[in-house]
């Protein structure tokens, strides 16, 4: 075996360079499978990461509370089925519970915070992580529970695509899934690009005295903003309790969201759907085709890697701000 | 001073609760500290263990006055399944006259096992923890009847190898939590692979990862392994069997280990996970004379925090409650041997070594074909190590193997190297001699 400079030999230059693509190409059925996991895993990141985006656009704070507010919002649309209320009037009623804690939220925890630094704001998120863990667990108990799916229409099951010779699998719920997150993201964009409340909320985030001196009321847009935050943490948590189950783990899938919003900016709506497929196709090919080489488990911080190369070239993400402060 | 009254109000409130919420430990009791977790991202597995656990202690109390006519009193300590919790559980309960720990957590085993010969109560790792400890000579305090993971390990693969045209020049997947878990029967895996012929190919799953399988399940399909083993537990066992489900691998062909084969993991799968295989080493179902009158003294009476009656006789619940049967039987014969009725940790760790868990012990407790029987001693700790394979019908699981007993030619050589390995950087490790 020829060695190179500093001991690299053929084989690793090989294993690197040309067998990932070698299969890439000679099993382009499984590519496209790859590329399809990455699509619906990098659409559930955006999701996710969208949560997020919402709350730091009205309150400048990155709201710890998101992956639990995925979870409260999950149990709740099981519990109240479990009482023998139908699918859909159960989902009705988990959005006004959404609603009520949007703002309880807002009369006990922000009112009082107007103004405060942002650390503050955001040491209150954790505070209320915490209680929503500890009521959630008090209500609901910690056994995990059943999305339910079936109920609410998501079709279960799979078709399949034969293509060069080989087969792609696509379940269904995983074509809802890019299907809701398309549409819940185009009317978030609509509804605060394009309407009087969506400049007024761009606003509160510049400066929340000045936005309350030209009559923006600060508490409404709050409310407005946790509550589109909670209908976004129900729909993430109906995807994600959907592959796996209910119960507190599913917070921990809220970490995913860190790397796409440095991707993708913390303000761009935008941008945590682009971020998200980015991280979703990047960690999926990664895994794939160069994972093995050192393991395996990749997933778990790759996504990590390609925000920090972000963060070198543009430390404000694809979508977001450019920060510039006069001296 | 409405605000004084209130707060004075408030901590009288929560010293009340305080001294509510921590047994009586009389003289005269039998006190078992238990390292639970109902909260957390593993509490669908934590919570029908401790409940098992608890209920047949209610039920000896309840039924027979206790145990020799001493009282048990257990006491749950939250651990949430993290090791931090759970050494500061141990370290809150030591003192209380606690008789033997059961961490129900690898990593807050491998915290204790050193803590156990100096404080002098033994720990119980029930088919968990290190697996090195079945060697009773160099682990005198450190118990995992009725098997350890290697011996479950050998027993799937013997499994494998016996079905079809055997194991040589197979591929074994293996899917596993990548924490000290899951690892734990690599070594004994990259062994075996060689002596019996298989291809070894690894999946680790990160904790945060244990609900995004799809990468893991995509190398799968590209791989294109015989046989599955997983070594999972809490939300990534039933996403496992979800990814295995969509791309079509054979579930028949796809065995859990025994913390990977629970209702909780199988029901919100229903009818589409059928075929799936796990381990198990403890009996399903109430048809057993115990269970029944656990539900007889206990559930029925409101003294049990299970939620509903349904969930006695579940695969974890009656793993909790096969916990309680083997720390009661050792209770037994520490009084036995000691002659004394309230027994110390270092009496508890004698009974452990004595108890004798016979067919006809079995039937006598109302447990006849409920496990494989254990004859402890003080060079094995860990009994006979035998398994059974249940698969998933679409409702619920049946048996569907005898007891497979573990390829102990093999793994006892690699458990004795794997114990010196432990104990050689340990100098003032305190070893003992069995006859």
């Amino acid at each position: 075996m020829p060695i190179l400079a500093w001991g690299i030999d053929m084989e690793f230059l090989n294993s690197i360079f040309v067998a990932p693509f070698v299969d890439m190409f000679s099993a382009p059925d499984f590519l496209l499978q790859v590329l399809w996991e990455g699509f619906v895993s990098g659409i559930l990141y955006g999701l996710l990461a969208l949560g997020f985006v919402l709350i730091f656009k009205a309150s400048g704070v990155f709201n710890f509370a998101q992956g639990i507010m995925v979870v409260f919002a999950a149990l709740t649309l099981v519990g109240i089925h479990s009482f023998g209320i139908p699918a859909y009037v159960a989902l009705a009623l988990t959005i006004v519970v959404m609603g009520v804690l949007a703002l309880t939220i807002e009369r006990v925890v922000l009112r009082k915070l107007v103004n405060q630094p942002d650390i503050i704001l955001f040491m209150a998120t954790i505070g209320l992580t915490y209680f929503l863990i500890g009521f959630g667990e008090l209500v609901f108990g910690g056994e995990p529970k059943k999305m339910i799916a079936d109920e609410l229409g998501i079709p279960n099951g799979s078709v399949s695509w034969d293509i060069f010779g080989g087969v792609v699998i696509f379940e269904y719920r995983d074509i809802a899934a890019a299907v809701i997150a398309a549409v819940l993201v185009f009317s978030l964009g609509f509804f605060f690009s394009k309407t009087r409340i969506g400049r007024a909320l761009r606003a509160v985030a510049d400066d929340h005295q000045a936005a309350l001196s030209v009559g923006i009321s600060l508490n409404q847009i709050w409310v407005i903003v946790w509550f589109a935050a909670g209908i976004v943490a129900l729909a993430t948590g109906i995807m994600w309790g959907a592959k796996s189950d209910v119960s507190f783990a599913l917070q921990v899938i809220a970490l995913k969201a860190l790397p796409v919003l440095v991707l993708g900016g913390f303000t761009s709506i935008p941008g945590a759907i682009i971020g998200g497929l980015i991280i979703g196709f990047g960690e999926k090919i990664f895994e794939i085709y160069w994972g093995g080489l050192i393991g395996g488990g990749t997933e778990s911080w790759f996504a990590f890697v390609i925000a920090l190369v972000f963060l070198l070239f543009r430390p404000q993400g694809l979508f977001g701000e450019k920060i510039i402060d006069r001296i | 001073m409405k605000k004084l009254l209130a707060m004075g109000v408030g901590l009288a409130t929560l010293a009340g609760a305080a001294t509510v919420s921590v047994p009586a430990m009389a003289e005269d009791s039998l006190y078992l500290p238990s390292l639970s977790y109902r909260t957390g991202a593993y509490a669908g597995g934590g919570i029908p263990i401790a409940n098992g656990y608890a209920d047949y202690f209610a039920m000896l109390n309840a039924r027979d006055g206790g145990i020799g006519g001493v009282k048990v009193v257990v006491e749950e300590c939250e651990t949430g399944y993290k090791a931090a919790k759970g050494v500061e559980c141990y370290e809150s309960t030591k003192g209380k006259g606690a008789l033997v720990y059961n961490p129900y957590s690898t990593g807050i085993t491998l915290q204790l096992i050193p803590k156990a010969p100096v404080d002098k109560i033994p720990v119980l790792s029930m088919g968990y923890g290190l697996s090195a400890v079945g060697v009773g000579e160099k682990f005198p305090w450190t118990f995992n009847y009725p098997a350890g993971y290697w011996s479950q390990m050998s027993s799937i693969l013997k499994y494998i190898d016996s079905q079809g045209d055997g194991i040589k020049g197979k591929k074994i997947g293996y899917i596993y939590l990548d924490v000290g878990y899951g690892k734990e029967p690599i070594p004994l895996l990259e062994t075996l692979s060689k002596s019996m012929g298989f291809t070894l190919l690894k999946y680790p799953v990160a904790g945060k990862e244990m609900q995004t399988q799809s990468s893991h399940w995509l190398k799968v399909r590209k791989d294109r392994p015989d046989w599955m083993v997983m070594w999972g537990w809490g939300a990534m066992n039933s996403t496992a069997i979800k990814e295995a489900i969509k791309i079509r691998f054979p579930l028949n062909k796809f065995i859990g280990n025994w913390w990977s084969g629970a209702h909780a993991d199988l029901r919100p799968i229903g009818a589409a996970g059928k075929g799936y295989l796990s381990a198990n080493f403890s009996g399903v179902g109430t048809s057993f004379p115990a269970l029944q009158d656990v539900i007889k003294y206990v559930v029925d009476k409101g003294d049990s925090k299970v939620k509903s009656k349904d969930l006695v006789g579940d695969v974890l619940y009656n793993r909790g409650l096969f916990n309680a049967v083997i720390v009661a039987e050792a209770i037994r014969a520490a009084q036995k041997l000691t002659g004394k009725k309230v027994i110390t940790g270092a009496d508890m760790r004698d009974g452990l070594e004595a108890f004798d868990l016979s067919t006809a012990r079995l039937k006598e407790l109302g447990l006849e074909g409920f496990t494989a029987p254990i004859k402890a001693s003080c060079a094995d700790h860990e009994g006979g190590g035998s398994i059974f394979l249940q698969q998933w019908n679409g409702s619920d699981w049946k048996k569907v193997s005898d007891q497979i007993a573990p390829m102990t030619d093999l793994v006892k050589p690699l458990l004795k190297a794997a114990a010196d390995k432990y104990t050689a950087d340990k100098p003032d490790w305190k070893t003992q001699t069995c006859k």
